[in-house]
């Protein structure tokens, strides 16, 4: 009576395990056949040509470098915005936010919901906010009538925009990184007379600088990688030339691969610079994740010490 | 006091919070020489106090940033919107009062515009759905797989791979529905259109499924080690452990993961852009293309009039998404905090 309910409960359990392995050998086999698709598909096309030339012939031909150089500029533009602004906004959640205050409350809810916004709500809010009502307004106010210089889709709007969506990655990854820090080290430092800025300034910022520099990495690789708020506050189509200004249009990785694959005027021609654009994106953003999760192990295991 | 005042005033709370209390005369004896000494060298004037205060409140108003943007969006992308509620919308026809967005036909470029939003806020759920169906499962039982029954190495395997399929731009899986999972899906089930809900849903679970599976995760690991250890002790076989006792423990983690998934894969513009089809369709098959909320925006606002009715029925669209978005984050904040960390808070640590 008893055994056959045993194998019963054993099979039963057999099924069940090899049921969650399945699924998580899914998972695996999912990310390693894409990652090799992209790979063997953009591997042949990238050549030295590729990367440091413009494209030709209605996009058919030629390189990505305009796309290269455009992506660079967006995220550096981004980071000097935004990386300071979130780094000071995590000193205060951690260091002098007090304990159920409203107004730390309120930093606290704005920080998770700007976290959780779609990306295209950013694109439309630089859109509306930036191009048209700073943008719009600055061209009427200092600009002779009828010319547009800021009220238009460029570099500055769209790595604005961008720095905004990146801000919550910043934040929380600062944070951590000061969350290590022994309370010990402040309590020493502010025994010794120093004041609460000069202990932020001389033991928290350098105690932290690996998570500073973790939260910027992460920030610049999702915003290589998000197209969506860009589609209409600065991306374009094609430029022969890199942007001189901020007030330029420019071509970026990830819009250059939507706008391959999906309007170019002939999609299959054009598969093979689609795949390498695809192999250069994904690359870039891998190594700037890849070194931040070897930043941030490094940090935790300090911290464990 | 000779000490700052800021300083004296961390101090005191520090002690105040230390386990046990300090002998008053050991602190003055200790601290007293030290600050007199300091005093002699250089004198903290007001100004120190006056620096620190300025300080303060300037890294608090940096702070403010982003609760002010949360709010200029909402202002803003309302703004642009606005002339749909004071029913001066207009386009090349004429007026465009509100109610005409709560129709069922959505083709704003043409002779007689129509502009119902109803076909894509049901493309926008069908799609989401489809993804949520996919992802979930795989997800949940992945993590269940993970904490509990994966031996240590399998472990080190499977969490880089999540965490590279995070760090896919979604641009990247976009391109890879377009390309492979577009003609895989439609080899397999023989259907007439490579781009539709399915593959869009099928597209979109790559990226739901990080999300689900590392909050799955790290709820599954919130547990107190005592329960699977009791219900081991009693009999239950691992697998009854997983399925009956951690699972069922951990029920406010996986559905504030699945609400956050349903969050990510309702706001996602460029997968769904590239993979749905983007045809206005109301229709029950999961192999018809759908057009969502979202890739409307993403597709539709570069060719559109500024100022025109569409313009604003874009922006309109982009509050339902906005405050969409924002009621699902807040729900599973509420469900994590009051119940998650509620049931196991003291028990855990």
């Amino acid at each position: 009576m008893k055994k056959p309910s045993h194998t019963g409960k054993a099979i039963t359990g057999f099924i069940f395990k090899a049921l969650t392995g399945l699924c998580a050998a899914t998972i695996v086999a999912v990310v390693v056949y894409l990652m090799l698709d992209i790979i063997i598909g953009g591997l042949p096309h990238i050549t030295w040509k590729f990367l440091t030339s413009a494209p030709e012939q209605g996009m058919t031909a030629g390189g990505i470098f305009p796309a290269i150089i455009g992506t660079f500029l967006l995220v550096v533009i981004m980071s000097i915005v935004g990386v300071p602004v979130g780094v000071i906004t995590a000193i205060y959640l951690s260091e002098y936010m007090k304990r159920g205050s409203l107004f730390g409350r309120f930093i606290r809810f704005a920080v998770n919901t700007l976290a959780g916004i779609p990306s295209i709500v950013f694109g439309l809010f630089g859109l509306g906010f930036f191009i048209q009502f700073v943008g719009n307004g600055f061209d009427r106010t200092f600009l002779p009538a009828g010319s547009l210089l800021f009220g238009k889709p460029c570099l500055l709007w769209a790595s604005l925009t961008m720095a905004l969506l990146t801000l919550p990655v910043v934040i929380v990854s600062v944070e951590e990184a000061i969350r290590t820090i022994p309370r010990e080290l402040r309590e020493a430092s502010l025994a010794l007379g120093a004041t609460k800025w000069e202990t932020i300034r001389k033991v928290v910022l350098p105690g932290s600088i690996t998570g500073i520099l973790t939260g910027a990495i992460l920030a610049v690789s999702r915003g290589a990688g998000e197209v969506a708020p860009i589609l209409f506050t600065g991306a374009a189509y094609f430029l022969p030339q890199p942007p001189h200004a901020l007030s330029d249009q420019f071509m970026e990785l990830g819009y250059h691969v939507y706008i391959m694959s999906t309007q170019s005027t002939n999609v299959d021609a054009t598969r093979g610079i689609q795949y390498a654009t695809t192999l250069v994106l994904l690359a870039l953003t891998f190594l700037l994740n890849f070194s931040a999760t070897f930043m941030r192990y490094r940090m935790r295991s300090k911290a464990v010490r | 006091m000779i000490l700052p005042e800021e300083t004296s005033r961390i101090a005191s709370e520090r002690v105040a919070s230390l386990p046990f209390e300090p002998e008053p005369t050991t602190m003055l004896e200790s601290i007293r020489p030290i600050s007199r000494q300091r005093a002699a060298m250089k004198p903290r004037s007001r100004m120190a106090t006056v620096q620190e205060f300025c300080i303060e409140k300037s890294i608090a108003g940096i702070a403010f940033i982003s609760f002010a943007f949360i709010i200029l969006i909402l202002v803003f992308v309302f703004r642009e919107a606005l002339p749909l509620f004071t029913g001066n919308a207009t386009d090349d026809v004429g007026r465009v009062p509100l109610f005409r967005l709560f129709t069922f036909s959505w083709q704003p470029v043409s002779n007689t515009p129509a502009y119902g939003i109803y076909p894509l806020i049901f493309g926008s759920f069908k799609v989401t759905l489809i993804s949520v169906a996919v992802a979930a499962p795989v997800a949940i039982l992945a993590a269940l797989f993970t904490t509990v029954f994966a031996p240590k190495a399998i472990k080190e395997i499977l969490k880089p791979c999540i965490e590279i399929l995070a760090g896919f731009p979604s641009v990247v899986i976009g391109f890879f529905a377009l390309t492979v999972l577009a003609s895989a899906v439609q080899k397999l089930f023989g259907i007439d259109y490579r781009l539709n809900a399915f593959t869009g849903g099928l597209a979109l679970s790559l990226a739901v499924i990080p999300i689900i599976f590392t909050i799955t995760e790290d709820a599954l690991s919130a547990l107190p080690k005592s329960m699977r250890e009791a219900s081991l002790a009693l009999g239950a076989t691992p697998w009854e452990t997983a399925a009956f006792v951690l699972l069922p423990a951990a029920t406010p983690g996986v559905f504030a993961a699945i609400l956050l998934g349903v969050g990510r894969a309702f706001g996602e513009t460029m997968i769904v852009l590239m993979a749905t089809g983007n045809a206005a369709l109301i229709s029950p098959s999961i192999f018809q293309s759908v057009r969502t909320m979202s890739a409307t925006i993403g597709a539709e606002m570069a060719e559109v009039v500024f100022g025109d009715a569409h313009y604003s029925i874009l922006f309109f669209i982009g509050i339902c998404l906005f405050l969409f978005s924002l009621v699902l984050n807040l729900t599973a904040e509420f469900v994590v905090r009051n119940y998650l960390m509620k049931r196991f808070s003291g028990s855990s640590r």
